[in-house]
């Protein structure tokens, strides 16, 4: 199963590098939200694969029965899911400010902090 | 996009995810759920709720500022995180109390542990619903 | 200069007292390590500081910190109050004060390390504050740039010297100077010998201004007059000098050490002779004259011999009592005439009798007249240099040239100001007095310090240069004799000698000056080269910055990929990572539904150009990974996955309204290009965690809290007792990021209206 997921992470990723290449801010955000799934997908396969055996421990008994999935790498990955949305979310936020500001989305033109070399001398 | 049926049944729906989140959080220590899932279930309610009835009727549901509600949390969890302090544990020591324990039942428990998963609760909801509900007055 | 208020009826700050307080407690504590020393003891304290790297903060007391010790502290204590008076009711008094402790601290710091790293911070300190007080008249564009000069010659020399520390400390095993000093012959045998020995000196000669890192000393002098007698002749620019004696007993006695010291120090020494004649503002004089004793001192510390290192030991006192002493006089000329041009400045004895009696005490020791100790410094250098085999003439022609011009300039400094002619005196406005006491306590006390000690110079001999020359040669019994009057000798006619050329130049003088003058232009200056070194840096820092930084954030971007493609590609390489067998496994059902769907939403998110089917690909891609989480027994983290994919797509959708829609994609030829970066750095993404998953896994901390979770934490769901429980803090630090994120979101979208469209 091993084989299949990484393959899935790194089908994610490709996309993502493709995406975030495209000079287009929007398209760019759709790349940094591909690339947090196949962050998590892929800590979580580094840790072990389980099926069907969530790491709970069951009502009377002291620990969990042997074999449960690994506890934690799926904690990690639980506050990066979370944090991962909040990372989106403020790249949203800025994206649609830089549009509101800036009038275009495409990278090639965002050049207020580095502008060309023409216009800083002029 | 005003809809009656919307409307109506948004406030169902909204009352019910409340309560669902709230027991996510409360089972999260023994069971899926806790902070986390809890905040986003709740923020999830409230997201619907501006959707149906528009962002300022959800403020006034909510009643607090949402980035209050996220500061507030916030602290919570600092609070909850320094209180082993005052035992002389390390920070972010469990501490827990059974009230009312026997040798069958473990009683009523209480822990700073659980205030630190509500502080949790109530960073994400707020912190969401901050997003959200000033991301749809801008627009 | 003198911007400050000259009102003396206004009372003493705390910016005032404090210092000279502050100063004389440290004094009086190392006077009482005094009979230790001078006993032939040592002193050492030691306490952890950085444990995991062996680093101790340890303070070593001998014969030679201790000397240095009680010149700061000392020097300091009069320093400071002459501060306190010529700086009162400046608006930057405090900052002033702060700034001047500060560096006493450091420098103190600096001469009792032991450890070399400890020395090392305390080196840069004194960089920094030296810097922060050459600056301290920020305002002027001229104090700045002496400042950032200074800074950059020495920090770039103590950065040197680091480096040579790190290499001897990999060689001797230790970082504690205390112990490196039996180590001289493993360190003098290692291959490693001239690059430690190139470092060291590096960070020596920018500390003590050696040609040809001279140039930031004279510039230096746009501090106030009381940070250029403290720092910039008594004891900063002796950081040198202590550096190379502390290194003495390890790095000498090499042709290699003989020769740099000794060329380095003489051409020093003669060339800030020339220069000085040269100055008409009597602080430049001085700082010329400087330049010329710290030649002097690494010049002598160039030879072994037992008569140079007492000359040194003595030297290096003698010249920070008289030359500290001149800075404050010239302090108080300044402070009372308004000028310190040497071409108007004369007939001041009358109003300031007691500034001029300091002044001449002050100029006779450095002259080098006898009964001064000035006199008996002289006579052991020359001793010094006629007892040196090989480097000897070089050291006494040397010394003729440097100690004839310290003669002439004794009189430029303290003869003319006050016996001369009057007649081009600029009119300050206001009647020309006596400074107030706290100013002439300084130049008058080290004044007679010098005629004192030159009268009993045992005083001395035992308490100081003795220890000093035990530090260096390991041994008291080698310490040679302070005498004024050693029989007719060699040295006494050189002495003569000098006398002679000190007379003919300061009679000269004004007619040498105007030669050099004429000269001197035609001349490149050090100056100069400093500036075009900058301007180039400037420009070819302009022109990568223009080459790395294009502003574009594809180029960053693609250069970030291919970066992390060929990092992954050479860690591959580099470990002999193999994948294992790739078990090619017939997959269920369920698992297949899942993956195709996954992938469906990924080409669909690439393909389009429409905004709400890449956002419906998103979700897709979205709710296959939280279906892989349910597969594979995570139930929170899928819970968790749906409800953020949800708001995603929700947030999305809502921003969408007010966004453009999406562009064509780009062009054939671009999108291939990006097409191999994007499937490279896909499937080296894939190769790794392939290679990651068929090693074997370490599950020590997952059975500890499957273990501990129910019975330490009561808690049954372990993901959560990790994250509430066992992590606890990093969930804090998690949750907040979370509110950091949307507070700073909060912030961007009220902010309304800063140019733009909006």
């Amino acid at each position: 199963m091993e084989t299949l997921l990484s393959l899935t992470v790194g089908v994610l990723v490709a996309a993502a590098v493709y995406l975030m290449l495209q000079r287009d801010l929007l398209r760019f955000l759709f790349g940094l939200t591909l690339i947090s799934n196949a962050a998590n997908l892929l800590i979580f396969t580094s840790g072990q694969l389980t099926s069907g055996r969530p790491p709970l421990v069951p009502q009377g008994a002291k620990a969990p029965l042997p074999g449960v999935a690994n506890a934690l790498p799926q904690a990690l990955v639980l506050t990066a899911v979370v944090i991962g949305f909040g990372l989106f979310a403020f790249s949203l936020v800025l994206t649609l400010r830089a549009y509101t500001d800036l009038g275009t989305l495409k990278t090639d033109d965002m050049r207020v902090a580095e502008p060309r070399e023409e216009e800083q001398d002029a | 996009m005003k809809s009656i049926i919307l409307t109506t049944g948004t406030r169902i729906i909204v009352s019910l995810l409340l309560v669902f989140s709230v027991y996510m959080l409360l089972r999260g220590h023994n069971e899926p759920g806790g902070g986390f899932i809890g905040g986003l279930i709740g923020a999830s309610g409230f997201v619907l709720y501006a959707i149906a009835n528009g962002t300022s009727e959800a403020r006034r549901a909510l009643r607090a500022a949402p980035e209050q509600i996220a500061a507030v949390g916030l602290g919570v969890a600092a609070i909850s995180g320094l209180i082993p302090g005052l035992f002389g544990n390390a920070a972010y020591t469990g501490k827990w109390l059974f009230l009312g324990a026997t040798p069958d039942s473990k009683g009523f428990p209480i822990s700073n542990i659980i205030a630190f998963d509500i502080g949790v609760y109530l960073v994400v909801l707020g912190a969401i619903l901050t997003l959200v509900f000033a991301l749809e007055e801008e627009i | 200069m003198a911007e400050h208020d000259p009102n003396p009826s206004q009372g003493w700050t705390a910016a005032g007292y404090v210092p000279p307080v502050i100063a004389a407690g440290l004094f009086l504590t190392f006077l009482q390590a005094l009979p230790t020393i001078a006993g032939g003891g040592t002193l050492r304290y030691s306490f952890s500081w950085i444990p995991s790297l062996s680093v101790d903060l340890s303070f070593f007391v001998d014969g030679l910190s201790l000397t240095f010790a009680l010149l700061i502290s000392g020097i300091g204590v009069m320093v400071m109050l002459f501060s306190g008076s010529y700086l009162k009711g400046h608006p930057q008094h405090g900052r002033f004060s702060l700034y001047l402790v500060s560096f006493m601290l450091a420098m103190l710091g600096l001469v009792l390390s032991d450890n070399m790293l400890g020395l090392f911070v305390f080196w840069e300190l004194t960089t920094i504050t030296s810097y922060l007080l050459i600056g301290f008249s920020h305002t002027s564009e001229n104090s700045r740039r002496s400042a950032l000069q200074a800074l950059f010659v020495t920090g770039f020399g103590g950065l040197a010297m680091l480096a040579g520390f790190l290499i001897i400390a990999g060689i001797a095993g230790t970082m504690e100077l205390s112990e490196l000093r039996g180590m001289g012959d493993i360190l003098r045998d290692n291959s490693m010998y001239g690059a430690i020995l190139v470092l060291i000196l590096l960070g020596a000669f920018t500390k003590s201004a050696q040609v040809p890192f001279h140039f930031w000393l004279p510039n230096a002098m746009a501090a106030p007059t009381p940070v250029s007698a403290y720092l910039h002749s008594a004891t900063m620019v002796k950081g040198g000098v202590y550096l190379l004696a502390r290194m003495h007993p390890t790095l000498s006695g090499t042709d290699a050490w003989l020769w740099s010291l000794t060329i380095f120090g003489a051409v020093t020494a003669v060339f800030a002779s020339i220069m000085a004649i040269k100055q008409t503002d009597l602080k430049q004089t001085l700082a010329y004259t400087t330049l010329m004793a710290l030649g002097t001192l690494v010049m002598f510390l160039a030879s072994p011999n037992a008569y140079a290192i007492t000359a040194v030991a003595t030297f290096l006192v003698v010249h920070s009592l008289y030359k500290a002493a001149l800075f404050l006089v010239i302090g108080c000329v300044d402070h009372a005439t308004g000028t310190r041009d040497a071409r108007r400045l004369g007939g001041l004895m009358r109003q300031m009798p007691v500034t001029t009696v300091a002044a001449g005490l002050a100029a006779l020791s450095m002259a080098g007249v006898p009964p001064f100790i000035g006199f008996i410094g002289k006579e052991l250098l020359y001793k010094g240099g006629l007892e040196s085999p090989s480097v000897g003439p070089i050291l006494i022609g040397a010394t003729l040239a440097a100690s004839a011009l310290m003669f002439a300039a004794g009189g430029i400094v303290a003869l003319r100001p006050f016996w001369g002619s009057a007649d081009k005196m600029p009119d300050p406005g206001r009647p020309i007095t006596e400074a107030p006491w706290p100013m002439l306590v300084g130049p008058v006390l080290l004044s007679v310090l010098g005629l004192l000690f030159g009268l009993v110079p045992h005083m001395l001999e035992v308490n100081v240069t003795t220890p000093l020359v035990a530090a260096l040669l390991g041994d008291p019994a080698k310490a040679k004799h302070l005498h004024l009057w050693a029989g007719v000798n060699a040295a006494l006619i050189l002495s003569l000698i000098t006398f002679a050329i000190g007379i003919l130049l300061y009679l000269l003088h004004t007619r040498l000056r105007d030669a050099l003058e004429a000269a001197g232009d035609r001349l490149f200056t050090f100056d100069g080269l400093w500036d075009g070194f900058l301007a180039r840096l400037g420009r070819f820092a302009r022109w990568q910055g223009g080459l790395i930084q294009s502003g574009i954030l594809n180029r960053y971007l693609t250069t970030v990929f291919i970066v992390i493609a060929l990092g992954l590609a050479s860690a591959m390489i580099h470990t002999r990572m193999s994948t294992g067998p790739i078990a090619i496994p017939t997959p269920e059902f369920k698992h297949l539904v899942v993956f195709l769907l996954t992938f469906a939403g990924t080409a669909l998110t690439i393909i389009t150009n429409s905004r709400i089917s890449a956002i419906a690909g998103l979700g897709v891609v979205g709710i296959g990974v939280a279906l892989i989480f349910i597969l594979f027994s995570a139930p929170d983290v899928a819970i968790t996955q749906l409800l953020v994919e949800m708001l995603v797509v929700v947030l999305f959708s809502v921003a969408a309204l007010r966004l453009p829609v999406l562009p064509r994609r780009t062009g054939k030829r671009e999108r291939i290009g990006h097409g191999i970066i994007a499937v490279s750095v896909g499937s080296l993404v894939t190769l790794t965690l392939l290679g990651v998953v068929s090693e074997p896994i370490d599950r020590r901390l997952s059975d500890f809290f499957e273990i501990a979770s129910y019975p330490d934490a009561y808690g049954r769901n372990i993901v959560n007792v990790i994250l509430v429980d066992f992590r606890a803090f990093d969930t804090f630090g998690e949750v907040s990021v979370v509110a950091v994120a949307a507070l700073a979101a909060l912030a961007l979208l009220r902010q309304r209206g800063k140019g733009g469209r909006s």
